[in-house]
């Protein structure tokens, strides 16, 4: 500890560097407050190279399908879930992820360059009871 | 015709201390990370020492050099990966432009923490731009954006010390 007694912080972070850190530290909990606010997912988004083909509620049951590069995707939606049920990809990995229950969660057909992701819906504010 | 290419003092320099430079971030590409992407990022310890002794354009040679050097030895030379650390260390590198008249003109309240703390996030939010609009086209990608600036704060912070500690201990030997 001898290094640091003989430099203490002071002298290494500046009043304008705590601005900074204090600035930083402040945009970052506004990001993650705003990103992070997860209520139930509420939508699922279709998109086909990131472009919006198509969005369902997540309260609606339905199957439905989509043209990508190789063939057609099929997409089931179902009680607040959604998940690809089939997809042309060699891997199949989209396929294997199952069930999308959370916003912010996707699965990616890559080769078909179809993408499936949940997104929220109104904020919900239980924790805020108390 | 021949050329001759002389080779100045400079020249010299930069190579050195590039050389450091990518000892470090040879080493530390060997570390494993929990996160690709989170890493501490301590060859740019270099680039802001040389950047406070030297000038912007000896750091911007010295980081854009270990960079491309980096990026043969470990074999991801113009992949994703080299595309990514290019387009961070050129964010920083302007970041650090912009910002190092704070501390030339006033060291009193700015040091080495400002300039290493904005440039970990020029670097990290460009890197983040990159990914979300070429390799993974979809907002899904912004869930992990808060683990990554905080990591770009944390490490940001510590190697503005390390060079702030650096600094210090240079100038008492003098």
């Amino acid at each position: 500890m001898n290094w640091f007694l003989r430099y203490p912080l002071k002298r290494l972070l500046r009043p304008g560097d705590i601005l900074v850190l204090l600035a930083g530290v402040a945009g970052w909990v506004m990001l993650s407050i705003s990103l992070w606010q997860s209520g139930p997912a509420a939508e699922a988004q279709i998109r086909r190279d990131g472009v919006l083909l198509a969005a369902y509620p997540l309260n609606e049951d339905r199957t439905v399908s989509f043209a990508g590069a190789l063939g057609i995707t099929v997409i089931r939606i179902e009680s607040g879930r959604a998940r690809i049920v089939s997809d042309p990809g060699p891997r199949q990995y989209c396929v294997k992820q199952g069930w999308l229950s959370r916003p912010g969660e996707m699965a990616v057909c890559a080769p078909n360059h179809i993408s499936l992701s949940l997104t929220g819906g109104p904020p919900t504010h239980e924790s805020m009871a108390y | 015709m021949m050329r001759t290419l002389t080779l100045t003092p400079d020249d010299h320099r930069i190579a050195r201390l590039t050389a450091a430079a990518i000892a470090i971030a040879l080493v530390e590409s060997a570390v494993p990370s929990p996160l690709p992407g989170v890493k501490p990022g301590l060859a740019n310890i270099i680039t802001l020492l040389v950047l406070l002794r030297d000038d912007w354009l000896t750091a911007a040679w010295v980081t854009l050099l270990r960079v491309l050097a980096v990026s043969l030895l470990v074999g991801q030379f113009l992949a994703p990966g080299f595309v990514l650390s290019l387009a961070g260390a050129l964010a920083s590198l302007g970041i650090l432009y912009l910002a190092q008249p704070l501390v030339r003109r006033m060291p009193m309240w700015f040091g080495p923490v400002t300039l290493s703390v904005l440039a970990a996030l020029a670097h990290m939010m460009t890197q983040l731009l990159i990914v979300r609009l070429w390799l993974v086209p979809s907002p899904g990608v912004w869930v992990l954006a808060p683990v990554f600036i905080g990591a770009a704060l944390i490490f940001g912070t510590l190697n503005g010390l390390v060079v702030a500690w650096l600094r210090t201990s240079d100038s008492a030997r003098q």
